[in-house]
């Protein structure tokens, strides 16, 4: 056992996978970051806008969230000439989740009564000003324990580009993996994985379930 | 000359010409995705109903289940069962691999989306039931699960969405599955435009319909005061 644990971790093999977790962690930060601000554009024209704008923003929402992740990442990275193979994984994830946190700040929008429109507009709010200081506030404030679980969701997500080969978390271990044939070593690469994905994961969803304890108690 | 367009006129025909292909890939994802979800929802009727038990080994092995499916990625899963497991000596078929490695990890979406439909239910309910003699198997039987179904209906089919789309992982180990035939063909043929739209389309003509339709129940629910459950944007999570 210790034989196969000196074999594996190796300092060359540690420091790869933990560059390839490190690639997964900024490629997700990044993902979500672009995903919630086009994300919440894409609600917001879906919600209030209910000419052309707020059609398409319809269609694209519909368009991503029943076609496969993977799709659009064989889309993004052999039929875009530009960039570099990274920022096309990274906009294929982007895209995609962008229409998954729509559906959910939807959610959120559509659970604030009208008469705040009414009540910011009486006071001379605009409609833009409406939106930032009153509605998407409170809208955020009550869809953080889905947009956590979003994060999650992205995060394990992020596994489907080693398809292309981009050296992240589950690419680097499956390269790893590729130097050792005995069923010990093998399995040992993929618990590692798998626990790496396990701990970043599971401390995001025990602070969902906290943070839902703490709103719970405190209404 | 033909033109270099990755849109062309000609590249479509040809494709279409070879249209059988996508059509056993598309019935291939079409079994995977029926049987998985079977798997899955037996999986997480299981799982939930001994999630809310007052046995705490049972609960502990049901929250086990679904922690550690739900925080590692499914392509990890899959290929655990595809390699890993091929090394260790047990080969299983690509198809196997699809409907137990979806089915499982479906499993514990849908248990978690059981156990909120059940706890939804007014604890008085259990005690009216059991002070009319129901065992814990009759009372789940004929007084909970009937009127969680209810409920759970519109997140249980966002799954089944998200189920069709995940069977897409198929590709990365040659499944067989449409996502695999219509990448082989892209890559053989460079056809990589009508043959992606085409794919996707398909996942599409599957996924839409559900999705519509659990939406539209869910508005209907919520309109008709059935839904017990307060408003809670987390439960409309589309995680998968």
């Amino acid at each position: 056992m210790l034989d196969v644990f000196n074999n594996v971790f190796t300092p060359s093999n540690v420091q790869f996978m933990a560059k390839g977790m490190a690639l997964t962690l900024t490629l997700s930060v990044s993902v979500v970051i672009i995903s919630i601000i086009f994300g919440t554009i894409l609600a917001l024209l879906r919600t209030y806008e209910k000419r052309f704008l707020g059609r398409l923003a319809g269609v694209y929402i519909e368009v991503f969230r029943n076609t496969p992740l993977l799709l659009w990442v064989l889309v993004c990275c052999f039929m875009i000439p530009y960039g570099s193979i990274v920022m096309r994984g990274g906009l294929a994830l982007a895209l995609y989740t962008s229409a998954v946190l729509a559906e959910i700040v939807r959610g959120g929008l559509n659970s604030i009564a009208e008469g705040q429109f009414e009540a910011a507009k009486s006071q001379g709010f605009t409609l833009i000003q409406t939106l930032t200081f009153i509605v998407l506030p409170q809208c955020f404030k009550r869809i953080i324990p889905s947009l956590l679980s979003q994060v999650i969701t992205t995060i394990k997500d992020t596994s489907f580009l080693q398809v292309v080969a981009i050296p992240e978390y589950t690419r680097s271990g499956f390269v790893v993996m590729g130097r050792y044939t005995t069923t010990p070593e093998v399995f040992m690469i993929f618990s590692v994985l798998a626990l790496g994905y396990f701990v970043v994961c599971f401390s995001l969803s025990c602070l969902v379930r906290s943070y839902q304890k703490r709103t719970e108690t405190a209404s | 000359m033909k033109s270099s367009n990755p849109f062309a006129l000609w590249r479509w025909e040809k494709m279409f010409g070879e249209w059988q292909m996508f059509g056993e890939g598309f019935l291939r994802t079409i079994e995977v995705a029926a049987l998985a979800l079977i798997l899955a929802v037996v999986l997480g009727v299981i799982f939930g109903v001994i999630s809310t038990s007052n046995n705490k080994v049972m609960r502990g092995i049901a929250r086990v289940y679904v922690e550690f499916f739900q925080n590692t990625p499914l392509v990890i899963q899959v290929f655990f069962m595809y390699n890993g497991l091929a090394i260790a000596g047990l080969r299983l078929s690509v198809f196997a691999i699809g409907v137990l490695g979806v089915g499982i990890y479906h499993g514990a979406y849908v248990s978690e989306v059981v156990k909120t439909g059940i706890t939804s239910i007014s604890v008085g309910q259990v005690e009216a039931a059991k002070s009319q003699g129901f065992t814990y198997i009759q009372y789940m039987r004929y007084v909970i699960l009937p009127q969680t179904i209810k409920i759970i209906l519109p997140p249980l089919t966002n799954q089944a969405v998200n189920l069709i789309k995940n069977t897409s992982v198929l590709a990365m180990i040659s499944g067989f599955d449409l996502m695999y035939m219509a990448d082989s063909w892209a890559s053989s043929s460079l056809d990589y435009g009508p043959s992606y739209v085409f794919a996707g389309l398909l996942y599409f003509m599957l996924c839409f319909p559900l999705a519509t339709w659990a939406r539209k129940y869910e508005e209907r629910l919520k309109r008709n005061d059935i839904a017990r459950v307060p408003f809670d944007p987390s439960e409309e999570a589309v995680t998968c």
